[in-house]
């Protein structure tokens, strides 16, 4: 029954990817990468991940999308011809043809590291791997003793404040720090010559 | 987007509900599924489709740029507070064991779940306040040309 649910999502998410790589309207992509998000969301409902699918939701498929559509109406709206190379390409001391094969090396280089390294991982579902067997017996049993007379129902958070409380705390720096460092980018960065010019236009300052 | 009729009214019946399932998803983060995180990115998705339907002025008159500027340090500094706090009180870094009182203890959550109560919090306000400032940072820049 579940397969009338998985199935379609699945295609979908495939269809979407592959429609966001192709398509050469980027108002229409960034629309599609938020389709994605939204997909991916249910996806994560499906395999019993609420929190996940909540943040995918809401920053994927929300704050991302609105962020990306921030950007191109300061960008151009179409991306360049694909594959399609000038003269002045093939003029440079660097040709495209090395180009793409340095990239392709680099490329498939950095593939078969990573599937080597998925080589050592335990099998899928496997129940001897170290995410079943430690803590002994588990999160879920050992969270609500420990959790106080009360317990705390939602094992999740239990994990991620307490158990993990260090990674959660360094998380939220890095959010902090990313905050930080887009306003130290993005805010009143225009260069002192640009904004003579904005005041003179305006027929405040003349030169 | 303020003169199509149908987009500023539809906003202005959702952003409350927005608003409210972000605080549900706060403080109810430790029963449901939920938390800082998904309750931080929820608050400022309100604030900003406030700020796409009546323009970057009027999200900017709700949650004004120095304040938010202000909450960004402010959450992680809760965070980091509960931890420091508990070490105050003798524990560990981040040991909320240590973290118990006697007021109202049928009610107000204390020990473990005080202590996930309050940095859970401050992820909250960090998650929601570098959201609002990434889109104001954004939003706020013309094309140049």
């Amino acid at each position: 029954m579940m397969d009338f649910i998985v199935i379609p999502i699945l295609a979908l998410l495939v269809v979407t990817a592959v429609t966001v790589a192709r398509i050469r309207n980027l108002w229409a992509a960034v629309m599609f990468t938020g389709i994605y998000s939204f997909l991916s969301a249910s996806w994560m409902l499906i395999l019993d991940a609420p929190d996940v699918a909540f943040t995918e939701a809401a920053v994927g498929a929300g704050i991302a999308t609105i962020l990306m559509l921030a950007t191109l109406s300061l960008v151009p709206r179409k991306t360049g011809k694909i594959g399609v190379l000038s003269d002045d390409d093939f003029r440079s001391k660097n040709p495209p043809t090395r180009r793409v094969v340095g990239s392709l090396v680099v490329v498939i280089g950095t593939g078969a590291m990573l599937i080597y390294g998925t080589l050592d991982m335990p099998l899928f579902e496997a129940t001897d791997s170290a995410i079943q067997t430690y803590p002994d017996p588990s999160f879920v049993e050992k969270s609500q003793a420990e959790m106080g007379e009360h317990g705390l129902p939602n094992v999740v958070t239990a994990v991620l404040a307490s158990y993990r409380g260090y990674d959660t705390l360094g998380e939220t720096a890095v959010i902090f720090t990313a905050g930080i460092a887009v306003l130290l980018i993005l805010r009143k960065s225009l260069p002192s010559d640009e904004l003579n010019s904005i005041e003179t236009q305006n027929g405040e300052v003349t030169r | 987007m303020i003169e199509f009729p149908i987009i500023r009214v539809v906003s202005k019946f959702m952003i409350p509900y927005i608003l409210l399932f972000a605080l549900y998803v706060q403080f109810h983060g430790d029963f449901g599924p939920g938390g800082g995180f998904q309750a931080g990115v929820i608050f400022a998705s309100a604030i900003i489709l406030y700020g796409l339907v009546y323009g970057l002025p009027a999200a900017k008159h709700v949650a004004p740029e120095w304040l938010v500027e202000k909450l960004i340090a402010m959450g992680l500094l809760i965070y980091a507070g509960t931890g420091f706090a508990c070490v105050a009180l003798g524990g560990n870094f981040l040991d909320y064991d240590v973290l118990d009182h006697h007021v109202l203890s049928g009610i107000l959550p204390h020990q473990q779940h005080l202590g996930i109560f309050a940095v859970e919090l401050g992820v909250g306000i960090t998650v929601t306040s570098v959201m609002i400032m990434i889109y104001y940072a954004f939003s706020g820049r013309e094309r140049r040309v």
